[in-house]
């Protein structure tokens, strides 16, 4: 039981960071989403395996009941964070034209002459009318 | 019980929901709620900054649940100290976003009151896994402040910001849950009790816990190698939004001192001092790269975020020095250099105003105002190098007279190099932005005044450090030995008992 849930923790840890490594943003969607199934049957895992459902009165040994409350409030967060990463990434391709998820440095593209293509010069942090 | 520990979570939190209901078309409602609930958060500072000057430690049991069971918050002087520092750079941040930046998006109030209200949870929370939830809080504000104005350049900015911070969370959700799993408790001070009597094979798992939650720490704080995400983000962000995140590297390197002073701290048997041998290399690291990176610096806004960046190898050398006169300096140091780089994100937020992101090896258009904004500049940059008479020069001094003489060679040398390079290039930016102007005329008439009155504003207060810096260096000294002393923390915990009657 230990070994099986162990290996598929680490099979999900692995396919998620390869995932990440990929650097398009639906491939590091998925890769974040399968990390945090791993981590959260971690942290399930830490109530530890095999003991009885933790409801006083029960007999024999129990599993503790605090981590499945912190794996709901990590499944919770994970779920609005990759609605989040979702939409950003949809504005992203809509707005940039492509899904890199690395291109974060628009001055290192291009000669020593900076320009920036994708922005007015003239905008300020304020631009457009009230 | 005192309801003093919990306000400075409600206030932003109310704030924040009541902003939403009111709706993105009252503009001048919201912004009139949001000073309103950023000053009271001042004044809430000052006092929790005044009640718990005499040592007194604030403990909030959430639901009359004593601790270790339930979630607390504890309001320490650290703490404190901490929400005084949010609460002055936030003020100036959102009375310059009110003069015009917050037109750019619906939910910029409410999301400002949200990203303050993380940032408050951060600091008063005793219990790991109620951080973790704080965290999330902080981050997703932020991402969503981020991308205020939805430019090309900050949704590509805001990619891998998300990515990365996500990737911490589930490393910080690892580390938590191994500390659980070895010791049954998620509050800290518990956790402390715990792991100052581990031993063996639970020593050892209790210290890669807390080698994964410094990776996590280290991220959020931008400690090299892992402060790639942050001179393209902040780099991107509108001046308001990125002075409001000169705060988010500071929770990073609380939670490192919170970490390596409680938890890992000098009594916790086994596993003390477990994370000083690796802090002090990345510091260091941390202040080399960030001084070759101002250089590089193509806009003024990243070269400010390369200044954040060896603030926080500042910060981090005197963490790892532990010793309680360092750690003053380093508390004297995070309150100059969080206020002094918020200022010169909101100055170059006033200089792009006139030159429309033009990088800085090309002359721009004149400035408007040139030498009250000059002024300004030249005082800003002084200050956060580190030359004398302003505060930056007597952080400085103060962590170099810390620095024990074994360790001395690396840490002066470093810091004063890279003081040089800074000044190197801080000047060459203004001496093109205030003596290149092209010929043409300014191109934007947009009124100044209350951008530079907030600039004014957060810089006359570091030059108020450095005036009072004997008082508040004492003070500081009064909180280092408490921090120094983590069996106070545990025991002022650890001795609460719940309300009799439902007070």
């Amino acid at each position: 039981m230990e070994l099986l849930f162990a290996m598929s923790i680490g099979v999900l840890v692995a396919t998620g960071v390869y995932l990440l490594l990929r650097a398009h943003t639906f491939p590091v969607m998925v890769g974040l989403t399968l990390l945090s199934y791993a981590v959260n049957l971690f942290l399930f895992g830490m109530g530890r395996l095999g003991g009885a459902a933790p409801i006083i009165g029960g007999a024999g040994p129990m599993t503790d009941p605090v981590p499945q409350a912190l794996v709901l409030t990590a499944i919770v967060i994970g779920f609005a964070m990759t609605a989040f990463t979702a939409a950003l990434a949809l504005r992203g391709f809509g707005q940039l034209g492509h899904d890199r998820a690395d291109d974060s440095d628009p001055w290192q593209r291009g000669s020593r002459r900076y320009v920036r293509q994708d922005t007015p010069a003239t905008e300020g942090d304020d631009g457009g009318q009230p | 019980m005192s309801h003093l520990p919990i306000l400075p979570i409600l206030i932003p939190l109310l704030t924040g929901a009541l902003l939403l209901l009111l709706g993105a078309r009252r503009r001048a409602r919201q912004r009139q709620l949001g000073l309103a609930a950023s000053l009271t958060q001042l004044l809430l500072a000052m006092l929790l900054v005044r009640v718990t000057a005499d040592g007194t430690q604030l403990v909030y049991a959430l639901g009359n649940w004593a601790p270790p069971f339930g979630i607390v918050l504890v309001l320490d002087r650290l703490a404190a100290l901490m929400l005084l520092v949010t609460a002055v750079v936030a003020l100036p941040a959102l009375l310059y976003a009110t003069a015009g930046a917050d037109r750019r998006g619906r939910y910029f109030h409410a999301l400002f009151q949200l990203q303050l209200l993380g940032v408050n949870g951060a600091f008063l929370t005793g219990d790991l896994f109620n951080l973790f939830v704080f965290f999330e809080i902080l981050l997703i504000a932020s991402y969503a402040l981020l991308l205020h104005g939805r430019t090309s350049h900050r949704i590509r900015a805001a990619i891998p910001y998300l990515v990365l911070n996500l990737t911490g969370s589930a490393l910080f959700l690892i580390g938590t849950g191994t500390l659980f799993g070895l010791s049954g408790t998620l509050n800290m001070a518990d956790l402390a009790v715990f792991l100052s009597v581990a031993e063996g094979d639970t020593a050892r798992l209790a210290a890669a816990a807390g080698m994964i939650l410094l990776i996590v720490f280290s991220l959020k704080a931008a400690l090299v190698p892992l402060h790639g995400w942050l001179p393209g983000s902040y780099g991107a962000a509108a001046a308001p939004v990125a002075a409001l995140f000169a705060i988010m590297t500071k929770v990073g390197v609380y939670a490192l001192l919170r970490l390596s002073m409680l938890l890992f701290g000098s009594e916790a048997g086994e596993v003390a001092q477990l994370l000083q041998p690796w802090l002090w290399p990345l510091a260091l690291v941390t202040i080399a790269v960030g001084a070759c990176g101002a250089l590089a610096a193509p806009t003024l806004s990243v070269l400010v975020a390369w200044l954040v960046i060896v603030s926080v190898g500042t910060l981090v050398a005197g963490l790892a020095i532990g010793t309680p006169e360092a750690t003053a300096a380093t508390l004297y140091y995070l309150m100059h250099t969080t206020w002094v780089s918020a200022a010169l994100f909101l100055l170059a937020g006033v200089i792009d105003q006139t030159r429309g992101g033009m990088p800085l090896n090309q002359p721009g258009p004149a400035l408007r105002y040139p030498r009250l904004i000059g002024t300004l500049f030249f005082l800003g940059a002084i200050a956060v190098v580190g030359l004398p008479p302003l505060s930056g020069f007597i952080g400085k001094v103060l962590l170099m007279q810390a620095t024990p003489p074994a360790s001395a060679p690396w840490l002066w040398s470093l810091l004063l190099g890279s003081t040089l390079v800074l000044i190197v290039a801080l000047s060459r930016a203004g001496s093109t932005l205030f003596w290149r102007p092209s010929l043409t005329a300014p191109v934007s008439a947009t009124p100044l005044a209350r951008r530079l009155t907030a600039v004014g504003l957060l810089l006359s207060v570091a030059l108020a450090l450095a005036l009072g810096a004997d008082p508040i260096y004492r003070t500081l000294a009064a909180t280092a030995s408490e921090i120094h002393t983590p069996a106070l923390y545990s025991s002022a915990v650890l001795s609460v008992t719940p309300v009799a009657g439902g007070e």
